[in-house]
This record gives structure tokens, C-alpha cells and sequence, in this order.
């Protein structure tokens, strides 16, 4: 049943290929679950948690994922690691191999190489470790590192994210949020990765937190040339540290370009209601707040056309019938939206010959070169 | 009750490493052994022995007076005995002179306080129905009850937990609907039901063990290890039917706390180490499912010493259950006043245990 489904899902998409400037290419991805109801838990619908996400992240940069509440945000990050063991469509092409294809014990070496750091540094620590153990065991398992080296080890990466040698023995309740993010942290980069999904990572904490945890990130990105997917609601977070953004809606990457491109000139109406929600410091300053009507339609049962449209402003005739394309209309910067089929944008359609297999995501490839 | 056990120890913060025993059941707890925390330690077992005392003194006395307003008396059913015969005094005369004997005559709660006086001195008197004292007759047949009830136990902790995990781990699968429709036959089939039906296969038609007792018709014949032997191959069908009737609720609350545990965020992060599946179960999972399951098991450990009431009587097995169950029958006051005090002492104590384990377990309890 899955299975057909999946099928169903994957049809029309286009296979892409290995660019090696890319640590992770991901490419119309889809996750659903199956809603399970009756007496014979049957599936009676997929709720489309994931519908077509495609994105590419360069070596060592820093992507911001945001959208709100239940736009599925997590589930690419969780879906992009495989820690659901099947996906619905789509390609997740990490170092050029897709995730999806591994055996378990290949999965098990890459899991070194691709990290998370999760939201709730309160539940996501085992309480019944030690924090040196939580830290350590995986760098053990792996071996990693030799049984001579592997405390000083431990004690360099504790020391790095922030932590005493002392707090080793301790257990994850004895500490405070903000130390326990950090324990998050250290436990991610104690296996060395390439690519950290940052789930929320400072959500759960206070404001003064936040600053250092960001910047801790920051710092270890530089020492380590990590690459990050930042998950999360907070847009002046995502501004600081990322270089990338991709900003979804219910299941789609409604918006992806540079952090600047972006911030100074966002193009879908659903970014611009979201970005004019970012409070200003500065009480003459009159802020033009876009309120969007109406709630966050059902992942379960979405709306045809453009997901968006039952809320959007500039919603037209054919919004509500076409699903709409992503077109690049700046370099680097992408938009899905019916109200720029008109511009001209980028086009690379030209330079393509063979028009069937034009997806966004080539072009996406070649304009990401021009730019940088 | 289990709720508020739980809740009393948590609120209870300070129950730390105090006791060498942690070190010695816990890896991980080579610090934090703070004189201040042992006091408290000290503070609290003391505080709930204290309560459990008071507790005691109206369990026993609630008993007796139960006891005392029983319909069946063995002072009638004696005086009836004795009246019958040919030429003795009248059933009035007899029952006058057997409740001075026994010491009946006094009122419900002086003779509580006489018999309360003589069991603080250790003193429980003699069994009436037994005629030796009540303390030589509960250490003649509490042998077999604990031997029966601890391998029942053993039995029940290496069936039920391992099929507690498998069902969790293919959770809705087949393997987990057999086993939990097994566990469930097993909690709702009767004692006395599933002992018959052992009997009718095992004894009746295949012959392979006897109806009931604990030795056969040879026993006295048998050298010593034959003798062992004898009690084992006696005690085969009642240790089946202990087990099958109560591995079935220790392996679902173990395939719920599984469960449970399986879905937390930790076992996310646990996967996302990259840790094998066999990793993740038995040293993240499993240590987490270990606190309610080790309450559950220290809870039961005082059982081993009160019998098996039904299953012993259906198989004539003088274990305590049996012998106490003649005592009640027969209204033998002093044994049935020892036995159930004995198992109120034993329940307080469960609880006590299962608190003190609790701490052992788990880290967030024992180090505040």
C-alpha cells in the first residue's frame, strides 16, 4: 500500500545529478504519513507533511529553514538524515549518494558524517546516562578514536562547546537548559560530522541563551567547516547566522535564495506577511503588518493549486487550479508563485534544449556558480 | 497506589548513594556520597518504618476482630464434638469450659491486647487446629512456598520481560497480537480452572505427574537426591500454573513502558548516533523501562513468603497458603491472626523495598 503510494508520489519527478560543490542536494523530496483509522488500521490518507521540497547546500555555508508552526520544517530535517526509515519521493543525495539506498550498517557509518542537534535539550538526553557516556558512546561505537586517546577526546570536545572535564559523570537533570543544548552540541560534534541538521537548537532556551548557543555555533562552525541546516520560527536568528534561506508553507519550499536576497527583497506574499511579523526595534518606526486570514490549512487534505492560495492576498483566478513552478528571478533566489509567470526572471530554457527534463533544480546549480 | 508510591519518592529528592548497595548494583555511582543526603536517607526509611507500625497495629486489629465475629468458631464445632458423645456434659457446659481454656472469654478488644501483648513478645501461641505452636508450624511448610513462589518468580521475569520487548519492538505485528492474546489468556484464565485442565492432560490422560501432593507413594524409600527429585517432579505443575497466570501482566506493563520509551526523543538522538538497533534497545531503551519494572518485581519479593493460597490448595501442596487456608476453615484464630499479620508486615515492607530499589535505578532520584 506504502508502496503504491510512494510510486503514485514519485511520478514527474526528475532524477538530478552529483554536483560535487554540494554536500547535500535534495530534490522533490516528499514525506506523507499514513493516517490509520477503522478497524483494521487501514490507511485512510496521507497527511503530506513533506510535498516536494528541493533545495542544494554548498560546502560549509549556513541554510536557514523557517516557516510556521507545522509547515513540516522538522520533518525535512529528520526525512534529509533518514531517521524515518522510508521517504515518499524524491532524492537525498548526501556527498553525491542517495541515503535512501543504504544498508543499515552503511547507514550506521554514514550517521557520523550527518549529525542533529534537536530542539528539547530536555527530553532528547537519555536520563538514565552520564553525560560523559551520552558524549562518548557513539565516538566508541565508531571508534573513532583509540582507547588511549578517547578521554582526552572527550574532554577537548566538552571543552570546545563550553563544558567542564567534572561534568562528565554527571547526569543530563543536574544541569541547566542552556548547558544541556551545549551537552547536545558536544554529543553532535564529538563524531566529527560534515553536515549538522540544528533542529530548533535554541527555541527551548531563554533569550540570553540563545546569543550564546547562536554564537558557540558559529564559532564551531568555522573550527570544524561544518555545514549546517538551521531549522526554526525565529526569522532574526536565521538572518544572523545563515547564508541561505528557504522559507516553507505546508509542506513546499514556498521561497529559497541568499540570506540578503531575501531579507531585502522577499517575493512571495507568504514571505512577505511572515518577514513583516519581524518586530522592529524602534518605537516611531510604523510597522506594515500583512495579517494573513484564516489558519494553516490540513497537511492531511491541502489545497489544489498553490497551497497558499486560501490565504493569500494576490490570490488569482488560476492560483487556484495550477500548481505553480519554481522560476529563479534574481540569480540564486527562487520563488513558486503564479504572480511572477509573467517576468521574465532567469530563464535558462533556452540554453536546455531538451525541454521535458527542465526542472528548477539545474538551473539552480548553474545560477548558485554565477553567483558565488 | 503505585502512582503515589512513585510520587512520594520523587518528592522524596534527597534519596541518594548512601547505601554501599548502590555501589554495588550501579555502575555509574562512584561520587556524591554526602553525609547530609544520609541522613536523610536515614530520616526517611525511619519516617515510613514509623508509619508502617501504625499502620500494622490496625491491620491486626482489624483482622481480629473479623476473626472473632467469624460464623465458623472452633470452640462450637469442639463442644458440639464433645457433647455428642455418650454421657458428656451439655454443649452450654463444654462451651463454657473451652472458652475459659482457650481464653475466649474476655471481650473482642481486651483479648486483642492480650494476644497483641503476647506476639510483641514473640509469643503467638499455639495453633488450634494443629495443635503445636503457631510459629513451628509456619516454619515447616513456608519451605515449599518459597521455593515454589521464587522459581515461579525467576520463571515469570525470563518469560514475560523478553516477550514484553519483542511484542514492543514489532509492535501491531503478528508476533505481538499471539503474544499479547497469549498473555491476556493468562491473566483471565481461573486458578482453579487452569490447574483442572492441567491435571486432566497431564495426570489424568498423559500420566505424568500425580494428581496432588508434593511426594509420591515411594518417597520414604528414596535416597536423598531422589528425594529432591520426588519434590521437583511434584512441583511441576503447580510452578505451570503460577507462571501462566501471572507472566501475562508483568509482560504487558513491560511492552507498554517499552513502548513508551521507544517513542521518546532520547531513542531519536540514540538512532541518530548511529548506535545499532541492538544498542538502542538494550542500553537506551531498556535501562529507561527498568525503573517501573523493578518496582513492579521488588513489589512482588515479599510474595514468595505468603503462598499461593488457591494453587496450593488445588494440588495439596503443605505450603503456607494451603495450610493457612485449613486454619481459616477451620476458625484456628492464633494461625490465621500470625499468617495474615504476617502478610500485612510483608506488604508494608513491598512497598518499602520497591521505594528503596526505585532509588537504586534511578540516577534523578538517588543524586538531587
Amino acid at each position: 500500500m506504502a508502496d503504491k503510494h510512494s510510486v503514485e508520489a514519485s511520478r514527474g519527478i526528475t532524477p538530478i545529478e552529483y554536483d560535487p560543490q554540494y554536500i547535500l542536494m535534495v530534490n522533490s523530496l516528499k514525506k506523507h504519513f499514513p493516517i490509520k483509522g477503522g478497524m483494521i488500521s487501514k490507511t485512510v490518507g496521507w497527511v503530506r507533511a513533506v510535498d516536494g521540497v528541493t533545495f542544494n547546500l554548498k560546502r560549509g555555508t549556513t541554510m536557514g529553514l523557517v516557516g510556521e508552526s507545522g509547515c513540516g520544517k522538522t520533518t525535512v530535517g529528520r526525512t534529509i538524515l533518514r531517521l524515518y526509515p522510508t521517504k515518499t519521493a524524491g532524492q537525498v543525495l548526501f556527498n553525491g549518494e542517495e541515503i535512501f539506498d543504504k544498508s543499515p550498517k552503511e547507514m550506521r557509518d554514514l550517521r557520523t558524517k550527518m549529525q542533529i542537534i534537536f530542539q528539547d535539550p530536555f527530553s532528547s538526553l537519555s536520563p538514565r546516562l552520564p553525560v560523559g557516556e551520552i558524549i562518548g558512546e557513539a565516538v566508541r561505537e565508531h571508534k573513532l578514536v583509540s582507547d588511549d586517546e578517547y578521554n582526552d577526546y572527550i574532554d577537548d570536545i566538552m571543552d570546545k562547546c563550553g563544558l567542564q572535564p567534572f561534568h562528565k559523570d554527571r547526569y543530563p537533570h543536574e544541569f541547566s537548559g542552556g548547558q544541556r543544548q551545549r551537552i547536545c552540541i558536544a554529543r553532535a560534534l564529538a563524531l566529527n560530522p560534515e553536515f549538522v541538521v540544528c533542529d530548533e537548537p535554541v527555541s527551548a532556551l531563554d533569550v540570553s541563551i540563545q546569543a550564546q548557543i547562536i554564537n558557540l555555533l558559529s564559532d564551531l562552525q568555522k573550527q570544524f567547516k561544518l555545514t549546517f541546516l538551521f531549522i526554526s520560527h525565529d526569522l532574526s536568528v536565521v538572518e544572523h547566522i545563515s547564508d541561505t534561506v528557504g522559507v516553507m508553507y505546508l509542506g513546499n519550499l514556498v521561497e529559497y535564495g541568499s540570506t540578503e536576497d531575501i531579507f531585502r527583497n522577499p517575493l512571495h506574499p507568504y514571505t512577505k506577511a511572515l518577514f513583516s511579523a519581524i518586530p522592529v526595534p524602534d518605537p516611531t518606526y510604523k510597522m506594515n503588518r500583512i495579517v494573513l486570514e484564516g489558519s494553516i490549512p490540513s497537511p492531511a487534505n491541502p489545497p489544489s493549486g498553490c497551497k497558499f492560495h486560501t490565504r493569500c492576498a494576490n490570490c488569482m483566478e488560476c492560483c487556484k487550479t495550477e500548481v505553480p513552478e519554481q522560476k529563479e528571478i534574481e540569480p540564486g533566489h527562487f520563488v513558486v508563485c503564479h504572480l511572477y509567470d509573467g517576468e521574465k526572471g532567469i530563464s535558462h530554457e533556452e540554453k536546455v534544449p531538451a525541454a521535458e527534463e527542465i526542472t528548477a533544480e539545474p538551473a539552480s546549480e548553474k545560477a548558485a556558480e554565477k553567483n558565488d | 497506589m503505585r502512582r503515589r508510591t512513585i510520587r512520594s519518592v520523587i518528592t522524596f529528592k534527597n534519596a541518594s548513594g548512601g547505601s554501599p548497595a548502590f555501589l554495588l548494583f550501579y555502575p555509574f555511582s562512584g561520587k556524591s556520597y554526602l553525609a547530609p543526603e544520609e541522613v536523610s536517607v536515614r530520616k526517611y526509611i525511619l519516617k515510613r518504618v514509623l508509619i508502617s507500625i501504625v499502620i500494622l497495629f490496625f491491620v491486626a486489629l482489624i483482622i481480629y476482630i473479623l476473626m472473632r465475629c467469624l460464623p465458623t468458631s472452633y470452640l462450637e464445632s469442639i463442644a458440639q464434638q464433645k457433647s455428642s458423645q455418650p454421657g458428656a456434659k451439655s454443649y452450654e457446659e463444654w462451651m463454657e469450659q473451652l472458652k475459659s481454656t482457650y481464653g475466649m472469654d474476655k471481650g473482642i478488644i481486651s483479648g486483642f491486647f492480650t494476644w497483641l501483648g503476647k506476639a510483641l513478645t514473640g509469643n503467638f501461641g499455639d495453633s488450634w487446629k494443629f495443635t503445636v505452636p503457631v510459629v513451628d508450624k509456619f516454619k515447616s511448610v513456608i519451605g515449599v512456598s518459597f521455593v515454589m513462589g521464587f522459581i515461579s518468580l525467576i520463571l515469570e521475569i525470563v518469560i514475560a520481560i523478553p516477550l514484553g520487548i519483542l511484542a514492543a519492538m514489532k509492535q501491531n505485528s503478528k508476533t505481538d497480537y499471539t503474544i499479547s492474546v497469549i498473555a491476556l489468556a493468562g491473566i483471565s484464565l481461573p486458578t482453579f480452572f487452569f490447574a483442572s485442565l492441567l491435571k486432566l492432560v497431564f495426570s489424568v490422560k498423559l500420566e505424568w505427574f500425580d494428581l496432588f501432593g508434593l511426594v509420591g507413594r515411594n518417597h520414604a524409600h528414596l535416597d536423598a537426591f531422589g528425594k529432591i527429585l520426588d519434590m521437583g517432579h511434584h512441583l511441576v505443575l503447580p510452578i505451570v500454573t503460577l507462571v501462566v497466570i501471572s507472566f501475562g501482566s508483568l509482560m504487558r506493563y513491560t511492552r507498554t513502558n517499552m513502548l513508551e520509551v521507544m517513542n521518546s526523543d532520547y531513542i531519536r538522538t540514540a538512532r541518530a548516533k548511529g548506535l545499532s538497533e541492538r544498542k538502542v534497545i538494550y542500553h537506551h531503551a531498556f535501562r529507561n523501562t527498568l525503573i517501573p519494572i523493578v518496582t513492579i518485581i521488588g513489589g512482588s519479593l515479599p510474595g514468595l513468603f505468603s503462598g499461593a493460597l488457591i494453587t496450593e490448595t488445588l494440588y495439596s501442596v503443605e505450603g503456607i497458603g494451603y495450610v493457612s487456608y485449613q486454619a481459616m476453615t477451620a476458625g484456628d484464630i492464633p494461625f490465621s491472626m500470625f499468617y495474615m499479620t504476617f502478610l500485612a508486615v510483608l506488604t508494608l515492607a513491598g512497598n518499602l523495598i520497591a521505594d528503596i530499589l526505585y532509588a537504586v535505578v534511578d540516577p534523578r532520584v538517588r543524586i538531587a
